[in-house]
C-alpha cells in the first residue's frame, strides 16, 4: 500500500517531483491563463508571457508567438503555468507546473518533462519535510565551500522545547490525582509531592528523548513525510539541530536526575516499594523503543505505556506520600493510563505508513481502520466503566462520577478519527481533542477528590 | 540608484510573486516562481535551504532573469517585464543573513510573515536561508502585457573604467 503510494507521487506533476511529460500535463498547462516560456540566449535566461493551446492527446501545443522575440528550435525551452491567490498579508492557493521540450515551426511546442507543485496536491508541509534530505545535502556542501560548519539553529528555548517534547508533558501531571487521593486519607507533604512530580518530568522527557533517538536509527521518524505536532518524533536529529550523540548525552542527563531524585525520596520514605516501583518505571521507558524489546515496535506500546503513565506512575505518587500500596491509587490509576495509552494510538495512525517501512509495527499498521476505531471506543469506554464501577464498589468516592461528563469527547474524537482516518493534517485538530480528554477526565477526577477532602474537612 | 525604468520598478515594490529562471546543468532554462524584492536598484529574492536546487545552479552560472508576468500578483498592473542580470548569493549564515538583510522588505510585502517567524520552531529549516542578489544589466518592458508588440529594452549604463 505504501509502495503504491509513493510510485504515484512521483508521477504525479504537482507532487514537487521530475517526470516525464505527459498529456495530463499539458491538460493542466492549459488551464493556466498565460504560460511563461523561457530560453538561454548568449548566456542569459530570457522570458516572455504569452498564450498556450494545448492538445493533450497529441501531446503538443501551440503558442502564441511573442513579437520581436522569436522562440528558438535548437534548443530547450521550458513553458511554465504559476499561480498564487492574493489573501490579506499573504497568499495561498500555491501552483506550479514547469514544462520542458523543443519548439518547432516557431510555435509547435512538444514537451518532454515536467516538474511542478500543487499545494492542495501536497500541503506545503510535507513538501517541505520531502525536501530535508536536500537541505542537509545544500548546508554540507557549505560548510565545505566556507571551510566551517554550518548547520540549522533554533534559540535554546525553542531547541529544548522540540527536542523533549516538553508539551507532552501535561500527561505527567497525572500524579497529582493520586497525590490527591492521598491528602483525602490524610497524608501529604508538599514537598515530596512537589518532587515526585519534577522526577516525574525528568523520567518522561528522557524517555521522549529515547524514544527519538531509537526511530531515527531505525529510519521510522525519516521514512515520515507528514509529521504533526503530535506524531512523528521532535526531528532534530533529522533536521540537523542535534546529533544522534547529543541526544543520547541529553537522556543521560535526564534519566541520572530522574534517578537522583527517585533515590532521594526513596530515602526519605524509607519505602523499597518506591525504589522497585521508579526502577520498572524507567526499565519499561527504555524498553519502550530500545532493543532487545523494542516494544512499540511489537505492538505493545500501548500497554508500556498504560502501566507506566498508569499504576507505575501513579502508585508511585502514593507511596512517596503514604508509603503503602492500596487498591484505590491502583484502580483509578488505570483511568489515566488507557487514556494516555489512546493518545499513542490514536497518533499513531497518521504514522502507521512510515512506521510500516521502518519494522515498526504499532497496533494502527496491523490492523484495519475499522477495528482500530473500535478498539478506541472500546478501551475508552472502560476508562469510563473503571470510575463507575470504582465508585459503586465504594473504592473511589462518589463525586468522581463527574468525570462521565467527558463521554461524549471520547465519540467526538471517534468521529474525528473516522472522517479524516488517511489525512495526517486534518486528524492534528482531531489528536489535540484526544490530548484534552485526558487532561479533563485528569482534572475532573482531581476537582472531584478536592471536593470529598473539602467536604470530608468541613463535616 | 539603478537605472530600471520607473514602471518596472513599480512591478517589483508590488509583485508578490516572479519567475526567476536560472540555467541548469545541461544548459536548459530552469524557473522558479518567487517573491521579488527590490531595493537600490537591487533585486533580492530569497530560498530557503530545503528548496535550495536554485542556488546550486546560480553557484555553477550567476546568469539569470526574473520575470514579473502574472497581473493578480502585481495587484492588477498589467505592465510585464523580463530582468536579466548577475546573481550573488549571500550565505555567510543561513541562519539569521536574511533576516538582517530583507526581512523588513519581505515583511512589508507579506506582513503575514511575522506569524510564521513566531512559530519558527514548527518549521526550523524553512527558515535556514540563502539571499538572491541580482545586479541588473538588461531589461525588457511590455506596456500593457502586451506580448504581440516588442518589449521596450534597456540596459545597464556601462561603467567607465577609472
Amino acid at each position: 500500500m505504501a509502495a503504491v503510494a509513493s510510485a504515484s507521487t512521483e508521477t504525479r506533476s504537482g507532487t514537487g517531483s521530475a517526470h516525464e511529460a505527459t498529456g495530463d500535463d499539458l491538460r493542466r498547462l492549459g488551464e493556466y491563463p498565460y504560460v511563461v516560456v523561457s530560453w538561454v540566449d548568449d548566456g542569459f535566461p530570457t522570458s516572455v508571457a504569452t498564450s498556450l493551446d494545448a492538445d493533450p492527446d497529441a501531446r503538443v501545443a501551440r503558442l502564441a508567438a511573442p513579437a520581436g522575440m522569436p522562440i528558438p528550435d535548437d534548443r530547450e525551452v521550458s513553458v511554465v503555468g504559476s499561480h498564487i491567490h492574493p489573501t490579506p498579508g499573504g497568499y495561498d492557493e500555491r501552483r506550479y507546473l514547469q514544462l520542458w521540450g523543443r519548439v518547432s515551426e516557431g510555435v509547435r511546442f512538444a514537451p518532454t518533462r515536467a516538474w511542478g507543485w500543487d499545494e492542495a496536491e501536497m500541503p506545503f508541509f510535507e513538501y517541505s519535510e520531502r525536501s530535508v534530505p536536500q537541505s542537509r545535502r545544500y548546508l554540507t556542501a557549505l560548510s565545505a565551500e566556507k571551510g566551517r560548519t554550518i548547520r540549522p539553529r533554533l534559540s535554546l528555548f525553542w531547541l529544548a522545547l522540540r527536542t523533549t517534547r516538553l508539551p507532552f508533558l501535561s500527561a505527567t501531571a497525572v500524579p497529582v490525582l493520586c497525590i490527591a487521593v492521598a491528602a483525602s486519607h490524610g497524608a501529604f507533604t508538599w514537598w515530596t509531592a512537589l518532587l515526585t512530580l519534577i522526577g516525574a518530568s525528568f523520567a518522561h522527557l528522557a524517555i521522549n528523548v529515547t524514544n527519538d533517538i531509537f526511530d531515527t536509527l531505525s529510519g521510522a521518524d525519516d521514512a515520515n513525510p507528514t509529521p504533526t505536532q503530535f506524531s512523528g518524533g521532535s526531528r532534530v536529529a533529522i533536521y540537523d539541530l542535534v546529533s544522534v550523540r547529543g541526544l543520547a548525552l541529553l537522556a543521560g542527563v535526564l534519566y541520572a536526575a530522574a534517578a537522583v531524585i527517585g533515590l532521594a525520596l526513596v530515602a526519605v520514605t524509607g519505602s523499597t516499594s518506591l525504589l522497585w516501583i521508579g526502577v520498572a518505571g524507567i526499565a519499561l521507558g527504555i524498553a519502550y523503543t530500545a532493543p532487545p524489546l523494542k516494544l512499540v515496535y511489537r505492538g505493545l506500546g500501548e500497554v508500556a505505556v498504560a502501566i507506566g503513565f498508569g499504576p507505575i506512575m501513579l502508585l508511585g505518587a502514593y507511596v512517596v506520600q503514604t508509603q503503602r500500596i492500596d487498591l484505590e491509587p491502583l484502580v483509578l490509576s488505570l483511568v489515566p493510563g488507557i487514556l494516555i495509552a489512546l493518545i499513542l494510538f490514536v497518533n499513531e495512525i497518521p504514522d502507521r505508513r512510515s512506521d510500516a517501512q521502518a519494522g515498526k509495527r504499532t497496533l494502527p499498521t496491523r490492523f484495519s481502520p475499522e477495528a482500530i476505531l473500535r478498539a478506541y471506543l472500546a478501551a475508552g469506554l472502560v476508562a469510563f466503566g473503571i470510575i463507575f464501577a470504582g465508585v459503586f464498589a465504594g473504592l473511589l468516592p462518589w463525586p468522581a462520577l463527574v468525570a462521565i461528563a467527558a463521554v461524549p469527547i471520547l465519540f467526538r474524537v471517534e468521529a474525528g478519527l473516522r472522517a479524516n482516518y488517511d489525512s495526517p493534517y486534518a486528524l492534528m485538530a482531531v489528536m489535540g481533542q484526544n490530548v484534552n480528554l485526558n487532561l479533563i477526565v485528569g482534572g475532573l477526577l482531581l476537582v472531584a477528590y478536592v471536593a470529598t477532602i473539602v467536604v470530608t474537612r468541613l463535616g | 540608484m539603478g537605472w530600471l525604468p520607473a514602471p518596472v520598478e513599480q512591478l517589483l515594490e508590488v509583485a508578490l510573486v516572479g519567475e526567476l529562471t536560472v540555467v541548469g546543468r545541461n544548459g536548459r532554462p530552469i524557473t522558479h516562481p518567487l517573491i521579488p524584492l527590490h531595493h537600490e536598484g537591487r533585486i533580492y529574492l530569497h530560498s530557503s535551504t530545503l528548496f535550495s536546487k536554485k542556488l546550486e545552479h546560480i553557484k555553477r552560472d550567476p546568469r539569470v532573469s526574473l520575470a514579473i508576468t502574472d497581473p493578480i500578483a502585481t495587484k492588477g498592473n498589467l505592465d510585464r517585464a523580463t530582468i536579466q542580470g548577475t546573481a550573488r548569493l549571500i550565505e555567510d549564515d543561513p541562519h539569521s543573513d536574511w533576516e538582517r538583510l530583507i526581512l523588513d522588505l519581505w515583511r512589508r510585502k507579506e506582513p503575514l510573515i511575522d506569524d510564521f517567524l513566531k512559530v519558527r520552531v514548527a518549521l526550523p529549516l524553512f527558515f535556514e536561508r540563502s539571499v538572491i542578489e541580482i545586479t541588473p544589466t538588461r531589461c525588457l518592458y511590455w506596456a500593457g502585457g502586451r506580448t504581440d508588440a516588442p518589449p521596450v529594452e534597456t540596459r545597464a549604463p556601462v561603467m567607465e573604467a577609472a
